[in-house]
């Protein structure tokens, strides 16, 4: 046995930090994790007796909107429950979440792996609140204690709970993109990894291949990256296919995964640790899921990315590939739709390249969001536009290009003020295409003799002559051998 | 019905609670009558009837997003045990 004669199965759970202005059950505000310690604070999100939670409405909101964009099935009911447990981030002794009658059932995320397209199912979406954050060191220096920050604390989160429908680590890296995309485009939340607006957990089993049932799955916590992700189910497998083959059992664990090392290490379990004794809380009545109130969220829901990609295919002509890289950011896709409105269909297609090549790379070469360009949508259009008319030769736009980016001024306008437009005028193509035959005999005796490249030396001469403006499908048929004599 | 000791040993362990023998048996006795009290209602018949929790709350009584800073941060802060320039200072965990 090895390796090949296993399958690695994995499911994830997926935190996701809900982009609302206030915490879930207070008015601290949420997303003030990198302020000052403590900043963000209440009687409510720091637990004292007496105080009780009152739910954020657009934390609701958003909630559905991820349930809706992801195809879940909403509960006409949910209940808020206590999962109990002592831990210093948690100043109540519990969290506020749902457990038996989640937000959200059912749902699926459809991404490509390898090129082809695979669907994970979604098991639940609930609504919970975040635990405050733990500092055990300052920078290298390692603490004697433990130092609490509840600015966290209270803020909103779904979690959102696949099922066992990976089967390896790029698998997992690809969900999760299309889950954020999701998420993005649905503006429910900023998914910053790094700021720890979306977290991830996996739970992972290996069975031999053709087997029906699970293994024994083990959890794996702390993958703050998409490559965390990847690389510890991918060290993950290796390691309990190890254990198999080496005759060992796999036991039910909780483990870390080591972003330096590169490997997961058993996590110090505590007896009873997992003994949460949830239950109703009684200070939250249960969350009815109002039809015309739902309706009213499903309605403010934007195009979701394939829907925008199967239009961009079939309304615009593009290419898979094309459609793929406008969809990836909302923000993109609303900039090429503004720039292709008014463009003829096959301007489109130039409007499309001068977007993923110039645009984008300007953009990342400023590191600015496109939300931040200086060209407007119409400008670029309009560039395009005279790409298409033969006004501008791809070349001269790219200096067209740069200067409306630097300037703001209207590519029109440039190519008026700098005399940038291409030259189609037959007589003005014709005297160029003359002087460059007399200065290039040889070119010429050449062309004549059947040598067709040689036509390269004279447009060559003919575009220095006009210095990039004249029209180059004019002066391909002038330099024809009949003509240049 | 009634409640093992060994059960009241683990529920006084999960809330981190120390109890004496005799106090683990004065639990067991008040725990177990108050799961009698259970299995009374549990034999009413209430099929057909929905669980209640609390009065389901409509949307417009819940909480506008807009946020209300609370002033008075340094009287939460005097609650912590220790404290650490604007941290709460806890034992250490890790
Ligand atoms: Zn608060």
């Amino acid at each position: 046995m090895s390796q090949p004669d296993f399958e690695l199965v994995a499911g994830l759970e997926v935190h996701c930090q809900l982009a609302t202005r206030t915490k879930l059950f207070c008015g601290c505000v949420n997303g003030a994790s990198g302020a000052e310690a403590n900043t963000a604070v209440c009687p409510v999100c720091t637990g004292q007796p007496g105080s009780l939670p009152v739910l954020n409405k657009a934390a609701v909101e958003l909630a559905f909107k991820a349930a809706l964009a992801l195809d879940c099935g909403l509960a006409g009911t949910s209940v808020f429950a206590r999962k109990n447990y002592f831990y210093p981030d948690l100043p109540k002794a519990y969290q506020i979440s749902q457990y038996a009658e989640p937000l959200a059932k059912g749902g699926a995320v459809v991404f490509t792996a390898g090129g082809v397209a695979k669907k994970a199912r979604l098991q639940r979406i609930h609504l919970e609140e975040d635990a405050g954050k733990l500092l055990h060191a300052i920078g290298s220096r390692e603490l004697d204690c433990t130092l609490v920050d509840f600015n966290r604390c209270g803020s909103p989160l779904i979690e959102i709970v696949s099922e066992p429908d990976i089967f390896s680590g790029s698998e997992a890296h690809a969900f999760l993109a299309a889950l954020k995309e999701i998420l993005l485009y649905a503006g429910v939340s900023h998914c910053d990894m790094e700021k720890g607006e979306l977290r991830c957990d996996a739970n992972i089993s290996v069975r031999r291949k053709g087997d029906a049932a699970l293994g024994t799955k083990v959890e794996i916590k702390n993958l703050n990256s998409f490559k965390a992700v990847k690389e510890a189910l991918d060290h993950e497998f290796s390691r309990q296919v190890g254990v198999i083959e080496a005759g060992g059992r796999i036991v039910q664990e909780t483990r870390l995964w080591d972003v330096e090392k590169r490997r997961t290490e058993l996590m110090r379990s505590k007896e009873d640790a997992h003994d949460y004794r949830y239950f109703p809380d009684p200070d939250l009545a249960p969350l009815v899921a109002e039809p015309r109130w739902v309706e009213a969220v499903k309605a403010s829901l934007p195009e979701l990315p394939a829907a925008r990609r199967m239009r961009y295919t079939e309304a615009f002509g593009l290419s898979g590939y094309d459609a793929e890289v406008l969809t990836s950011d909302r923000a993109l896709g609303d900039y090429f739709e503004g720039a292709a409105k008014g463009l003829a269909p096959e301007a489109v297609k130039t409007c499309v390249n001068l977007i993923t090549t110039d645009l984008l790379g300007r953009l990342n070469a400023e590191s600015l969001p496109v939300g931040r360009c200086p060209l407007a949508p119409g400008a670029l259009g309009s560039l395009a536009g005279l790409i298409h008319k033969g006004t501008l030769s791809t070349k001269l736009a790219k200096e067209v290009f740069s200067k409306a980016w630097d300037t703001g001024k209207a590519p029109e306008a440039l190519v008026a003020e700098l005399g940038l437009a291409q030259v189609s005028d037959e007589g003005q193509v014709r005297e160029w295409v003359k002087a460059a035959c007399s200065a290039n005999a040889q070119a010429v005796a050449d062309l004549k003799s059947g040598n067709g490249r040689a036509i390269g030396a004279l447009v060559g001469a003919v575009m220095k002559l006009s210095k990039g403006k004249a029209n180059p499908l004019l002066v391909n048929r002038r330099a024809r051998p009949t003509r240049c004599s | 019905m009634g409640i093992s000791i060994d059960i009241v040993r683990k529920v006084a362990r999960l809330a981190r609670l120390t109890l004496t023998a005799d106090e683990a048996a004065l639990y067991q006795s008040q725990l177990g009558t108050v799961l009698d009290h259970m299995a009374d209602l549990s034999s009413v018949d209430a099929a057909g009837l929905a669980g209640t929790l609390a009065a389901p709350v409509p949307a417009d009584v819940l909480r506008e997003d807009s946020p209300e800073p609370f002033e008075a941060r340094e009287e939460l802060l005097a609650n912590a045990p220790e404290r650490e320039g604007s941290y709460f200072k806890v034992r250490k965990v890790l």
